[in-house]
């Protein structure tokens, strides 16, 4: 895919607005806080209210000297230790929306913990929006944010070549750091790998250049604004449900008993026809699923057993057919004994529940993980008891190289082989965003050690782009 | 609805899109999380203040147990200075849908002496001891409330599952990292879990979520004819709590509430939205943030709302 953005083509489609959940990823001093103001003012999500407070703290600190000006930085910074700190400490999410989309915006600090914080926004991320200082190009932690944008599978990243003005919009400058990027991307598969694509675009955040509306000051940059590109991406799920097979992980099982809700009674519920109501309450995690589908149900420790789909139910409608992310009630043809836990997967498609699990760990505590340590997964509905039999290495997120490594820190990304006490129905996370990821806990104050991420067994046909 | 099991062929004709609307994927995400809740704790409970997000909050519920129960208590916090109209909706919801209400009382703890008065006469922030109590007493291991990451500064930087320690404390610099939607509930005993379903919802999606669902609100969330006076900014209702001060004129205005809390901190805002669509226009068009536009509690400082969460507060 080319690294200039470029506008699918059939964007204009009069829906109602859908939902886009993107991050931004920064070193110190890009201006990604800028960035993200910027977008909000632009946007017109800042409110007079917040403008006015932004304002008058801009005018106490002298912000923008004698010009005067609006530090954007401050409308984002939510803790009374950020502002007095001037620095971002924690992920905070942001909202605004323009006629196509709702934005949900996960802005994620760079200096402090910045693996924790890129991981923990990327993982939920359609989109992530990674800036560089135009003066300064592409950096190491350039490399390690893309490194673990590629590592989570972010479907979209776009590059923000940021303080463009700074250089004066020359365009010889954007086009020597478009090509590192292009690099960069090239050595990691990110972009080139049919999962992800790689955007990058002139931008200043100050000024507001390509940020929304596209720029005069830039005109050898024919792409589209950022706003623009974030309007038109297909969210993962769009670009998944149809791809991937369906997984269900089963959250309850809703069997009212005669308990029924006294308000859908009122509605003229027919009391008889629910009394042996049973349904298994889930959300879809991947693909779709249909009336009359066969589908398999995964339970730890027993071979899958395979029924018929006989109804969807959501809050008193039958559908016919759903899809990931929609939370539903499944009814099989069966009466078998499924659980919190258990897995409702299209027929067919699942391999074998192992209980050896590889995986790449983001390790996300301050406590070290050691070889031998007990520790609590959670995957899907269920959680499991597990341990740490080795750790096979720790990743160079600049080199993207694995180098020996016997244990993992705070903000290493590194490869273990666990133990687990039961087998779970594991698949990589490399074709499966929500089945092949899982927490790593700490049993003693159940505090998250690390994001997990499922790579095949050594031995299986392992995908070369994900042997980094 | 189809209420009989065996017509199978009773389906919606709404074909699965690719696309679900902002609003079908934050309710899909609110139920997962409320399911996720239930699923794993042993007894949580909703806050039900008979506010709009609470309200919200309990449609959702109802919709993820259908057609079972609300399997869960409501607890209110009763400042003791609310509308009697909002307490009055509040007590029809509950018997409507069968669920057991908790009440915790500010003025209770005041009448025990185990509360004082503030100078400013609000009680919003003395809601913190009665939640906790309510809580402790009750051994509540989660708690559903309806805040909203864009309400308030502090608020964007909290947790959908959001661990409080034994004294009920927030330590936003110490938060757990929430992935994906793999949910971390785990806690030790005396701790519990603030579990905040529609954090990723705005003002402007509870009302159109209002709109389209049919949801039915307390009377004042609408334009009404009521005497006012003009305080800090804001109207100010006249009631048994809130009476005018020498030189503050009572006028009868057209008001509406965009926030339903506690009367002594609680300012209306001058309306014509009589109908959920013109709310909906009204808050789409709105320059002011809903708490910048009516809740005095929230103008003491930039970060009165921080302070007030890490002491416990909803």
């Amino acid at each position: 895919m080319t690294t200039e953005a470029v506008l699918p083509a059939d964007l204009e489609t009069a829906l109602p607005t859908t939902l886009f959940r993107f991050a931004t990823a920064g070193s110190v001093d890009d201006g990604k806080s800028t960035l993200v103001g910027r977008l909000l003012h632009d946007s017109k999500a800042i409110l007079a209210d917040q403008l006015d407070a932004v304002a008058r703290t801009s005018a106490d600190r002298g912000f923008g000297g004698e010009k005067g000006g609006i530090d954007l930085a401050l409308l984002t910074d939510g803790l009374r230790a950020e502002r007095e700190q001037g620095i971002t400490i924690d992920v905070a999410y942001r909202y605004f929306a323009t006629d196509q989309r709702s934005f949900i915006l996960a802005d994620c600090p760079g200096h402090v913990q910045y693996t924790k914080n890129t991981v923990t926004g990327a993982s939920t991320a359609d989109a992530v929006v990674v800036l560089i200082d135009a003066r300064k190009g592409v950096l190491e932690q350039t490399r390690r944010h893309l490194s673990v944008l590629q590592l989570l599978r972010v479907a979209h990243v776009i590059v923000a070549v940021n303080k463009i003005d700074l250089v004066d919009f020359s365009e010889s400058v954007f086009r020597d750091i478009e090509a590192d990027v292009q690099q960069v991307g090239r050595e990691l598969g990110l972009g080139s790998d049919g999962i992800s694509d790689l955007l990058v675009i002139p931008v200043s955040a100050l000024d507001g250049d390509n940020v929304v509306e596209r720029s005069e000051r830039t005109p050898w940059y024919t792409g589209p604004a950022l706003l623009e590109v974030l309007e038109t991406l297909p969210a993962a799920d769009e670009l998944e449900s149809h791809l991937e097979s369906f997984r269900f992980p089963v959250q309850l099982v809703i069997r009212p008993q005669g308990a029924l809700a006294p308000d859908a009674v009122a509605a003229g519920l027919d009391v008889e026809a629910y009394r042996d109501y049973r349904a298994y309450a889930g959300q879809i995690t991947e693909g779709s699923v249909k009336v009359g589908d066969q589908v398999s149900v995964l339970t730890p420790g027993q071979s899958p057993r395979t029924t018929t789909v006989v109804g969807i139910d959501f809050a008193g409608a039958s559908l016919e057919e759903a899809a990931a992310p929609q939370s539903v009630a499944i009814r099989l043809a069966d009466e078998f004994d499924v659980a919190r836990g258990d897995t409702i997967a299209a027929a067919g498609t699942v391999r074998e529940a192992s209980a050896d699990l590889y995986a790449a760990l983001c390790w996300l505590s301050p406590k070290p993980l050691r070889e031998g340590q007990k520790v609590l997964v959670k995957h899907g509905t269920r959680t499991v008891q597990a341990m740490v039999r080795s750790v096979s290495g720790k990743l160079d997120l600049a080199t993207f190289k694995l180098e020996g490594a016997s244990n993992l820190e705070l903000n290493d990304i590194g490869h273990a082989q666990l133990r687990l006490a039961a087998p779970l129905p594991l698949e990589n996370y490399l074709h499966h965003r929500r089945t092949g990821a899982f927490l790593v806990i700490d049993p003693l104050d159940g505090n998250t050690l690390a994001a997990g991420l499922v790579k095949d067994h050594p031995g299986d046909h392992e995908d070369e782009r994900y042997s980094i | 609805m189809s209420t009989s099991l065996t017509e199978e062929t009773q389906v919606t004709d709404a074909a699965v899109s690719t696309r679900l609307s902002s609003l079908d994927t934050l309710e899909s995400e609110a139920i997962h999380i409320i399911r996720e809740v239930v699923a794993e704790f042993e007894k949580p409970a909703l806050l039900f203040s008979g506010g709009k997000d609470s309200v919200v909050m309990l449609h959702l519920a109802t919709k993820a147990f259908w057609p079972g129960k609300v399997p869960f208590p409501v607890l209110h916090v009763d400042t003791g200075h609310n509308f009697p109209e909002v307490i009055d909706f509040r007590d029809r919801t509950v018997e409507r849908l069968g669920l057991k209400l908790v009440v915790g009382s500010v003025q209770e703890f005041i009448d025990r002496g185990e509360l004082a008065e503030r100078a400013d006469g609000t009680r919003n922030p003395l809601q913190t001891v009665p939640l906790l109590d309510a809580i402790q007493q009750n051994k509540f291991d989660a708690v559903f409330g309806g805040g909203r990451r864009d309400e308030d500064k502090a608020r964007a930087k909290e947790r959908i599952l959001s661990l409080r320690d034994e004294f009920g404390q927030w330590d936003p610099r110490n938060q757990r990292p929430e992935l994906w939607n793999l949910y971390n509930g785990r806690h030790t005993v005396g701790q519990h879990v603030r579990a905040f379903p529609i954090s990723n919802w705005t003002e402007l999606d509870i009302w159109r979520y209002i709109e389209r669902e049919n949801i039915e609100l307390p009377g004042l969330y609408y334009a009404h004819e009521r005497e006012v006076f003009a305080r800090d900014g804001m109207w100010r209702a006249v009631g048994e709590v809130s009476q005018p001060r020498e030189g503050e004129q009572v006028i009868t205005k057209t008001v509406r509430y965009r926030t339903v809390g506690d009367m002594s901190c609680t300012g209306a805002v001058e309306s014509n939205a009589y109908t959920v669509s013109d709310v909906v226009v009204e808050v789409a068009a709105s320059t002011l943030t809903e708490r910048g536009a009516t809740r005095a509690d929230d103008r003491i400082s930039e970060a009165a709302m921080e302070d007030r969460k890490k002491d416990g507060y909803f």
